[in-house]
């Protein structure tokens, strides 16, 4: 292993991040409170609780879960793209690493990235509503691996995108509407049956019904269900991975 | 010795189906200064990025210092550092950070010391805390330089290391070439100014259409190809050569005003007192005269067009 490497990837990446600490710790508060402004006070003074669960402590995990998808996708995607963007991809390509060095270095520091923002919107929440959390080790786990999960498909947009729209489109186009109609700020249940099937469909739904277990210890959808959904689409990512390095493909010609 | 760099049959085509490379095979020696020319699109960039591990040969063999460039990808590409043709760099970070950063990549501690060493070699010391987009073309690329160096390889290749470089930065550079060479790194250069090659390398290769034509002692393609001339200037212009001086190689230029005589530097004898002997017997006086050298960018001319 060539930990100089990753450390230097990884280094080089949160090195991103504090420079525009600013930005990157700064808005995740602001839109958290904004969201609790919104939908806490506004919306949560007619829907008293969900499922037991006042809705201002409700929309919690959900709002976690957006961030981490988005800023996981956004921040590994970037990560990528851009030294392939700017041609410094040579470096990379040309430098004694392996392809998961590589890949350990992106997506750790785009990883990393999103859990810190995650906690970040944590924190803020806890300034509006009483926390509690049900299964601490469960809730940092599912942080994980969604974080890694989506971080490696950020990865792979960014490594199939040949142009700045491209590597918009996707969180754009499907992720964001699948984390609002995944159940972010309501319960599956409160939907008609039609389209609670329909919900079945979006993965997004599991990760945060198994996020919200691990607040408060229920969940739209079985425990077993959302942990095997999740490692499908992380086995999926690192296939996508492995295929893409193993033949070169949009790296080298 | 055994060569640091051995390339065997490669050839790279391209998805396009354009051949880049046709079965190209290339030993470079430990220490030497090999300089690489070519015509645009030669494939210049091709074998240098084959080698480096940025292209994926289509076929054949590459082992740099003893390894295979891909069964063993980590130690021959140690052994490497690169300064590409295009100006890429980072643009946020600072030199520092950005030659720092390669010298992690390359999988060795940090070592501010040798940084230091490199970026003073490079007159870049100063500039170590500004972000890379302040810099100049000329300065960026002396960063891609300290980065290619930064983890202190045996090999360097040097993409058109001076293109776009001013003359003072030029020889800055061809100075800091010739100290590496005296350290024993192996310096592989390709470049588009002739007299680079003239000046610097101690042997040189020719490519052309991606097939090596040409790879020789740089003193010994300019002895065996350069020729001499010599030319006379004479105080009456001449019509025809007069039968008597049938003998020699010459040429009547500028409207009969001059005498040209073309002689072989390899010969044991020029032939000049027996043609100076035979014009004052013919009667011939001349005003002046001079001798020229032909250079290597004469040889490169006459030999990429001989194969066109
Ligand atoms: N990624 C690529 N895909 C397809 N064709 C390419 C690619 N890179 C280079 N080529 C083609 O391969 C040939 C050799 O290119 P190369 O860059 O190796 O030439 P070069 O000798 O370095 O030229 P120059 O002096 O202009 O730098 C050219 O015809 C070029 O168009
Ligand atoms: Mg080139």
């Amino acid at each position: 292993m060539n930990w100089h490497a990753i450390r230097a990837i990884y280094g080089f990446e949160m090195a991103r991040f504090w420079r525009t600490s600013m930005q990157s710790i700064l808005a995740p508060v602001i839109s958290t409170s904004l969201y609790f402004v919104v939908f806490g006070a506004a919306i949560g003074s007619r829907v008293s609780a969900v499922d037991g669960v006042p809705y201002g402590l409700f929309i919690v995990p959900g709002l976690m879960m957006l961030a981490l998808l988005t800023q996981s996708i956004s921040n590994a995607s970037f990560g990528i793209y851009f030294p392939r963007f700017a041609g410094t991809i040579y470096e990379i390509l040309s430098a004694p690493i392996s392809p998961a060095e590589v890949v350990v270095g992106y997506v750790g520091a785009a990883a990393s990235k999103s859990i810190l923002i995650g906690l970040i919107i944590l924190a803020t929440s806890a300034l509006f509503v009483p926390l509690h959390i049900e299964h601490p080790v469960w809730m940092v786990a599912f942080l994980l691996l969604t974080a890694i999960t989506f971080s490696l498909f950020g990865f792979v947009i960014g490594l199939w995108a040949d142009g700045f729209e491209k590597l918009q489109l996707v969180p754009l186009l499907i992720v964001t509407p699948l984390t609002f109609l995944g159940g972010s700020f309501y319960a599956i249940e409160m939907l008609p049956p039609f389209w609670r099937a329909v919900s079945l469909f979006n993965p997004v739904v599991y990760l945060i019904s198994a996020f919200r277990w691990a607040f408060f210890g229920k969940a739209d959808v079985s425990l077993g269900l959302s942990v095997a959904m999740t490692c499908l689409f992380l086995a999926l990512c690192l296939g996508l991975v492995t295929y893409i390095f193993r033949t070169g493909y949009r790296l080298k010609s | 010795m055994q060569p640091i760099i051995e390339i065997e049959n490669l050839s790279k085509t391209y998805a396009s189906g354009l051949a880049a490379l046709s079965e190209v095979s290339l030993t470079i020696r430990r220490g030497e200064i090999f300089a690489l020319l070519g015509p645009n699109g030669a494939g210049k960039s091709t074998l240098i990025n084959v080698v480096c591990g940025i292209v994926t040969p289509t076929s054949g063999q590459v082992r740099a210092n003893g390894h295979d460039i891909r069964a063993d990808y980590r130690a021959a590409r140690k052994a490497i550092g690169l300064v590409p043709q295009e100006l890429t760099t980072d643009a946020f970070e600072t030199v520092w950070d950005t030659v720092s950063f390669t010298r992690g990549l390359f999988g060795l501690r940090k070592d501010p010391a040798h940084i230091e060493r490199v970026l003073r070699d490079l007159s870049l010391w100063e500039k170590r805390d500004s972000r890379i987009m302040t810099l100049s073309g000329g300065m960026k690329r002396r960063v891609l330089i300290a980065k290619a160096l930064s983890h202190e390889p045996q090999i360097l290749f040097l993409d058109e290391p001076t293109a776009g470089v001013d003359v003072a930065l030029r020889q800055d550079m061809w100075r800091l070439v010739r100290r590496l060479r005296d350290q024993g790194v192996t310096v592989i250069l390709t470049t588009h100014y002739i007299e680079e090659a003239e000046e610097m390398a101690d042997r040189v290769g020719v490519i052309r259409g991606g097939r090596i034509i040409l790879v020789e002692e740089k003193a010994e393609l300019m002895r065996k190809l350069g020729r001499k001339q010599l030319t006379l200037q004479l105080q009456a212009p001449l019509a025809a050569l007069p039968e008597t001086l049938s003998g020699f190689e010459l040429e009547l230029a500028d409207g009969g005003q001059e005498l040209v005589y073309t002689y072989d530097t390899q010969g044991e004898r020029t032939g000049i007192t027996g043609l100076l002997t035979a014009l004052s017997a013919a009667g011939i006086r001349f005003s002046d005269l001079h001798t020229s050298q032909s250079s290597l960018e004469d040889i490169f001319v006459d030999l990429v067009k001989e194969r066109a």
